[in-house]
């Protein structure tokens, strides 16, 4: 049983990470406190997947020492999975631009509201509701 | 030479436009609109083009980059996806020209090039979901049109950013989910090509990685997909957004969710699977049962029109559902069909709203008095509409529900069949509601009431670029009902998976 | 609403830093397809450089640096740069971005001109991203009211 948690202690962290967000998102009434949520949980998702790269046996990071000019194959089994870390290039991408946005709907928000409490957003929309 | 390259050019040509309109916007206004048609007219003749091709002969593999699937990118075309990218691009071109008088009534004059350069991109990446046979790429299409539908969604009116808001969070949580299911499926195989996948996972069904992908896959979509516990983004979202994006984001976003939900279940893991291994098709029928109910019911209780249609959204979205989980050859044909057919209704739905909202300026149900004087097109369009989504025979509701009834009566579950009847009687005293208000002068007793006036009202109808759409979405009804049995014959038939 | 901070040796320090960091940024971009890096941590970097000119001193001092013109024309040139490979990939016979078939222009063989087809879309991911991230600072600090901080 010991082992179980030792052995796999990277899913672990990123589980409880990926729980801080989530909660964070759900739990908090705060607008930007919501988005940071977000981010926590799409980062534990990008390192998530960054530490599913590596292998065993010591593989080391996916560079070439000293071979400028030199061209023979370089052996799979050394240097560690360069794939994942690819894609979670895209995925940070993806994730910034969701901030920025989000962050551009903020100021909108603050701007006709003047508060970023959720709770405080919808006393005014009850307040004001007309239908259209 | 160039019909091989279709799709290629169905994607990169909307998104090289969207760009030209970024720069060309920042000195002149009026060649944005121009520019946006142009290229949702290219997208449309290329998805016809890959259908033509799609049913001469077979499935297009087209391979980005001159790569070999599973080291590159592939483009997997087969008779689903043709089906779904002419739908995507025609209702895309449809709205975008319904959207040049609606739109300038809505947002500002100086948002004006941007929102084109928006919504090209929108349609560019929700064609790119459909065409593509890469886990990973999808994901990354899913987030494009995901920010696109936010940024668009937030140029509505009063209530929108805070909607767009929700949205933003809730449609971030679907789509990390899926990128975790996607990554669970690499670390459990080493490829992220969808056909590649369908091969190695057979051995793996009984590990405990491939379950929880599952899962996490499932969930993602769902979310995506406003399937009914995870639907409470949408009518926030759809209800304060400006009236063409409605029309197109309600008219496709689902359906291409729905599409994806299919490809998971059928594609990347053998039907064997999902419908023995993990009775999930269980779950989802009596889920989709709820989504219809929930649905009519609350749509019964809206006052805002738009809101109402929102409503009728998710209960369609549970018809599809109910489809693909009865999971027979009858079932799955009519939640294809489904997917066709509400994409022109509810798209037609939502721009009859806008076309009210633009010229009378509420959507309130109670203000609809002699609206089928002043705006008789309109409201015939809504009408013919509306019998479609109760489903009325010549249109082409009622096929999609006759074979969705059939695929129900065919697996021995009667409480789908039930549910479907309880719930088109349900849309029927929804639509009955709008089309009294617009139709039919109070009583006697009521208009002394009120005052006893008896005003005339005079035509005031939308203008033409507004009216030709709607009556085209009408038109298509109308021609999808009455060919309904060449379109299942030439095309759905094959989309089909075959162990059905 | 941007107040100018007028700390001398703040402002020294980015004056001497700035350059350096954008040649940093640059080798970052050329060496993507053989070291880390790439298009999207170089142009991070080079827009790094942008926002250090916002931060140490004022608005209207980056403005003069890259103007709002520019920085919109920018937005869209990297992506036609990206684009027009994948494009001329297509008009040469090949599936799109397909660099193998740039060996036909290029004077190189069909594996070195893979080799420049990658340099050159990361060249236009690099640019694309610097002039978004620098339009993102500026749109969020100003509240999207760019014309007015202008004045």
């Amino acid at each position: 049983m010991i082992e179980y948690i030792v052995a796999k202690y990277n899913y672990w962290i990123y589980i409880l990470l990926m729980m801080i967000g989530f909660y964070a998102m759900i739990g908090k009434t705060n607008l930007v406190k919501k988005l940071l949520g977000m981010n926590v949980f799409q980062w534990a998702i990008i390192l998530y997947y960054v530490s599913i790269a590596s292998k065993k046996g010591g593989a080391t990071i996916p560079i070439v020492m000293g071979a400028h000019g030199h061209y023979e194959p370089a052996q799979a089994a050394q240097y560690l999975n360069p794939l994942p870390h690819c894609l979670m290039l895209t995925a940070i991408v993806v994730g910034v631009s969701t901030t920025g946005v989000a962050l551009a709907l903020i100021i909108m928000i603050y701007r006709r509201y003047h508060t970023v409490e959720e709770d405080e957003i919808l006393q005014i929309q009850e307040t004001s509701i007309t239908i259209k | 030479m160039i019909a091989e390259q279709f799709p290629a050019l169905i994607i990169v040509f909307p998104l090289i436009i969207a760009f030209w309109i970024n720069i060309v916007g920042w000195r002149w206004t009026r060649p944005c609109f121009y520019m946006s048609m142009l290229a949702l007219s290219v997208s449309f003749i290329s998805a016809l083009g890959i259908l033509n091709t799609v049913i001469t002969t077979g499935t297009i593999h087209y391979r980005l980059g001159g790569w070999e699937p599973p080291w590159g990118i592939e483009y997997v075309v087969d008779h689903l996806n043709a089906l779904i990218l002419v739908i995507v691009s025609f209702v895309g071109l449809v709205v975008g020209v319904y959207s040049k008088r609606s739109i300038q009534k809505e947002i500002s004059e100086a948002k004006i090039p941007q929102f084109y350069a928006i919504y090209t991109l929108l349609v560019m990446a929700l064609l790119g979901m459909t065409v593509t046979g890469d886990a990973f790429n999808l994901y990354v299409l899913l987030e494009i049109a995901s920010l696109a539908a936010y940024a668009l969604i937030a140029l509505g009116e009063d209530g929108a950013p805070l909607a767009s808001f929700n949205y933003v969070i809730m449609g971030t949580i679907g789509a990390c989910f899926y990128l975790l299911g996607v990554g669970y499926l690499y670390i459990a195989t080493g490829s992220l090509n969808m056909a590649d996948l369908s091969q190695l996972l057979p051995n793996l069904y009984h590990s405990k990685a491939v379950l929880a992908a599952y899962a996490f896959l499932m969930i993602g979509i769902a979310i995506k997909m406003a399937f009914f516990p995870l639907h409470v983004w949408l009518p926030d979202a759809y209800t304060h957004a400006p009236s063409a994006v409605s029309a197109f984001v309600a008219g496709t976003m689902t359906k291409v969710g729905a599409y994806v939900l299919i490809r998971v279940m059928f594609t990347i893991f053998r039907p064997y699977f999902s419908i023995e291994l993990v009775p999930v098709t269980t779950v989802l029928g009596w889920t989709a049962i709820a989504a219809m109910i929930y649905g009519c019911v609350l749509a019964i209780a809206q006052r805002d029109l738009k809101r109402m249609l929102c409503y009728i959204l998710i209960a369609e979205v549970g018809y599809i559902v109910l489809g693909i989980s009865v999971a027979n050859r009858m079932g799955f044909t009519g939640a294809i069909l489904h997917i066709l057919n509400d994409a022109f209704m509810m798209a037609c739905l939502f721009l009859v709203t806008g076309a009210i909202m633009y010229k009378i300026g509420t959507r309130d149900i109670t203000n609809f008095r002699h609206l089928h004087k002043k705006m008789p097109f309109t409201m015939a369009a809504f009408t013919i509409t509306a019998l479609s989504v109760v489903g009325i025979p010549p249109t082409c509701g009622f096929f999609s529900k006759w074979y969705l009834i059939l695929g129900a009566i065919d697996a021995k579950q009667w409480a789908f069949a039930v549910a479907l009847v309880i719930s088109s009687l349900l849309s029927a005293i929804v639509f009955f509601k709008v089309i009294e208000k617009a139709y039919f002068k109070p009583t006697a007793s009521a208009q002394a009431h009120n005052g006893g006036t008896h005003e005339e009202v005079a035509m005031d109808e939308v203008p033409m670029s507004m009216l030709i759409p709607i009556y085209i979405m009408v038109a298509g009804i109308l021609t999808l009902g009455l060919f309904s049995g060449k379109i299942i014959s030439t095309v759905i038939q094959f989309a089909v998976p075959a162990s059905f | 609403m941007i107040l100018r901070l007028e700390d001398i040796i703040v402002q020294t320090l980015c004056r001497l830093l700035i350059p350096f960091i954008q040649l940093f940024g640059l080798y970052v971009i050329a060496h993507g397809h053989g070291s880390p890096g790439g298009g999207f941590q170089g142009g991070c970097i080079l827009a790094a450089a942008f926002i250090l000119i916002l931060v140490a001193f004022d608005l209207a001092e980056a403005k003069k640096r890259l103007s709002e013109k520019m920085n919109n024309f920018y937005n869209s040139f990297g992506v036609f740069i990206y684009a027009w490979t994948g494009w001329m990939c297509l008009l040469l016979g090949g599936n799109y971005l397909d660099y193998g078939k740039l060996s036909q222009i290029l004077p190189v063989d069909a594996v070195k001109a893979r080799y420049f087809g990658v340099f050159s879309i990361e060249v236009g991911v690099g640019i694309t991203v610097m002039a978004i991230m620098v339009s993102i600072f500026q749109d969020l600090i100003t509240g999207g009211k760019h014309e007015e901080e202008s004045e």
